[in-house]
């Protein structure tokens, strides 16, 4: 998995495909999450992270985690290397 | 530098809901750094907007409709020629092209450019042509037939699965998911322009399209690529954005190179989800989005007119990614002499 090319980030938190014009916004969890994909973090080591940083089960963290991943390959955010 | 003064004369004032490209082509030409133009419009209708924006149009002539036929047009464009003394003129609505295209070679000797495709240019791209145009350049075509009457659409049925489209010679088409919807539209729009009619498969995907000139050699001048983010129930695009998409250039290029494409032109494509390109129209003239391109970077009207007059056209290498185009409506308020001049006169 990694970050597509084609997407731009912006520090607030909008995302923006400039090949197909779609954007979207990220609240801060979602943005941080994406500062750790693009430094190249697997999935064990955000979740680590993650759980260390925040009061979170880690049932809820992984489900939340499988669910936004999810929607970032729906989007074609993050895509298959 | 000092601005090469000139006189264009341009059509498409139409600045309405389904407007036409005149507006912002002006705007582009206004905007160049090499021309100082003095712009003259051609006008079929009293109520087209551009004639009474004075700030863009210096003045407006009516001229008579391309169903007239060549030689009215010449008269007319004659008379505007010995006041106006014009340099360039750039028609820009599909309808009345073919007309402009028979003149072109009489414009020319009464001094005036212009830089239009030739005729087997935009026959071949006709959209009743497209599934052979489709076939010979080797790109894709969504597949479709051409009816001449209501009976025709009972053998495209059996060629063409629902949902189709049906349409129009020149403007117009409408999605139909059964006979009902397509005998309904195929009447609608065949009153209005007449036969051919055209049944064109649906193809699911994003509708992005590409503005693009042509210099007549195979070069490609300047090419943007973008996606409608607001659509109007004309289907006209109210809102849109540029992108990045390099495989739009490269099939935009390849066209241009192919068919040595000489003027403006719009792709609209479809993208599906595997990123397939079916090509499912071109419109021989720049589209009425087309000041996109020149807040993007490229000034596509502006250098249609360079090429007009014959001067060295560099071709534009690249465009800002993310523009953006937000139409807008606003009241222009003029006075009734105004329109009183124009039905008399019919000048402006």
């Amino acid at each position: 998995m990694k970050i597509n090319k084609k997407i731009a980030f912006s520090e607030t938190g909008f995302v923006y495909d400039t090949s197909t014009g779609d954007s979207y916004s990220l609240n801060p969890i979602g943005l941080e999450i994406i500062e750790y994909l693009r430094k190249d973090k697997s999935f064990d080591d955000i979740k680590k992270i993650m759980l260390e940083k925040y009061d979170v089960s880690k049932t809820v963290l992984e489900k939340s985690l499988n669910d936004f991943i999810s929607s970032l390959k729906t989007f074609n955010i993050l895509i298959d290397e | 530098m000092s601005k090469k003064r000139i006189t264009i004369a341009a059509t498409g004032l139409n600045n309405t809901d389904n407007p036409g490209p005149g507006i912002p082509f002006i705007r582009g030409v206004l905007d160049s750094d090499f021309f100082n133009a003095k712009i003259i419009g051609l006008a079929y209708e009293n109520l087209e907007p551009g004639i009474y924006m004075h700030n863009l149009v210096k003045k407006s002539y009516h001229i008579p409709y391309p169903t007239a036929g060549s030689d009215l047009l010449i008269k007319r464009l004659e008379y505007i020629n010995s006041i106006e003394n014009i340099d360039v003129l750039i028609p820009n609505f599909d309808a009345e092209l073919y007309t402009f295209m028979k003149a072109a070679d009489k414009l020319k000797r009464m001094g005036i450019k212009t830089f239009l495709p030739t005729l087997e240019q935009y026959e071949e791209r006709h959209k009743s042509n497209l599934s052979e145009f489709g076939k010979k350049y080797r790109i894709k075509v969504p597949e479709s037939k051409t009816v001449f009457s209501e009976k025709g659409l009972d053998e495209v049925e059996k060629l063409i699965k629902y949902p189709f489209y049906v349409k129009g010679k020149f403007y117009e088409a409408e999605l139909c998911y059964n006979k009902e919807q397509a005998i309904t539209h195929l009447r609608k729009i065949s009153a209005k322009w007449g036969f051919p009619i055209i049944i064109q498969q649906y193809v699911t995907g994003t509708e992005v399209n590409v503005v693009a000139l042509g210099d007549g050699k195979g070069n490609t001048i300047g090419a943007v690529p973008m996606r409608k983010l607001y659509i109007t129930d004309k289907g006209k695009a109210w809102a849109g954005i540029t992108l990045s998409d390099d495989n739009l250039l490269k099939m935009t290029k390849k066209l241009i190179r192919q068919t040595r494409w000489r003027g403006g032109m719009e792709l609209e494509i479809i993208k599906t989800k595997n990123n397939e390109y079916y090509l499912v129209e071109i419109n021989p003239r720049l589209p009425a989005w087309v000041y996109l391109s020149v807040g993007a970077g490229q000034n596509l009207p502006e250098a249609l007119v360079k090429l007009a007059l014959g001067v060295e056209v560099k071709p534009y290498k690249k465009y800002k990614i993310g523009k953006i185009f937000i139409r807008y409506s606003y009241d222009l308020i003029t006075d009734i002499d105004e329109f009183e001049k124009l039905s008399l006169y019919a000048e402006l």
